[in-house]
């Protein structure tokens, strides 16, 4: 990959917008289209890209595959701690409102960002976990193959 | 309506529906050219014009809001990757050896002379050859 300058040069530089956007759909998901669901995938192609242009070692010394499997758990339990927390202030499961009883409004709000940030948590990591997986496995067929 | 607002409208309808020309021209070019390398010329080069032009009209549209500097952003963004993309597609039919139609028997014996220099061995049949 060393000879693809291009490349290189345009992923340096789309690497970062691509998160903040991802930022930017996670938080603003209340307003307008979006969420934890996209966010996600938008903030795991920010490494998938980096990953096709400088290859599998260099992506993983920037996020190693022992912590993307810890936060594909962090996210789950970030969502099943929203309802869980919930049900210990005495409502049902994932009720958000019981988060903030005086002004339940602000309480739902509270809730989705959670639950949200939980889901866009589990589905970067899901999605990076998944092209390791695939792009880690051995070459099978070779080039002279086809 | 004054003829200011007048005036901008149409050069927005204008730059909008020359785009779509741009686009119709580039959907044309990739269906009916011959080979790879015209047809993504074509692609490219008409969608970059067209896409320019399609937000620059819908930016007029908008006026001074958010959605023009989220178009403004948009059109920056399409206007480095697209030919990016169209660069790394172009790279690899070149590096695996896909010649345009035509310049086959044209450079055969030079593209044998590379594979041994550059350990780039052009196959004899290229998944590729004979078009998409």
């Amino acid at each position: 990959m060393r000879h693809h300058l291009i490349l290189r040069v345009i992923t340096k530089l789309l690497v970062g917008p691509i998160i903040i956007f991802a930022l930017y759909v996670q938080f603003h998901g209340e307003y307008s289209p979006g969420g934890g669901f996209q966010a996600g995938v938008i903030f795991a192609v920010a490494f998938i890209l980096f990953g096709i242009v400088f290859g599998l070692e260099k992506v993983k010394e920037v996020f190693p595959a022992w912590l993307v499997h810890k936060f594909t758990a962090i996210g789950v339990l970030l969502y099943s701690g929203t309802g869980v927390v919930s049900m210990m202030l005495g409502a049902n499961y994932l009720n958000y409102s019981a988060l903030n009883p005086e002004n339940p409004q602000a309480g739902q709000v509270a809730g989705i960002i959670a639950i949200e940030l939980g889901v866009g948590i589990t589905v970067a990591a899901v999605m990076i976990a998944i092209y390791y997986a695939f792009a880690g496995r051995p070459p099978v067929i070779d080039d002279e193959d086809w | 309506m004054n003829f200011f607002q007048i005036f901008v409208e149409a050069i927005s309808w204008i730059a909008i529906l020359g785009g779509c020309a741009f686009m119709l021209v580039g959907a044309i070019g990739a269906l009916r050219f011959p080979d790879f390398w015209t047809r993504i010329h074509a692609v490219s080069v008409a969608d970059s014009a067209g896409m320019l032009l399609l937000t620059l009209g819908m930016c007029i549209q908008g006026g001074f809001t958010l959605v023009t500097v989220k178009l403004i952003i948009i059109g920056v963004f399409l206007f480095i990757t697209g030919p990016t993309a169209t660069h790394a597609v172009a790279n690899a039919a070149m590096v695996s050896g896909f010649l345009p139609k035509g310049a086959d028997e044209f450079r055969k014996p030079k593209i044998a002379h590379d594979a041994k220099t550059r350990k780039l061995k052009a196959k004899k049949k290229s998944p590729l050859k004979g078009g998409l």
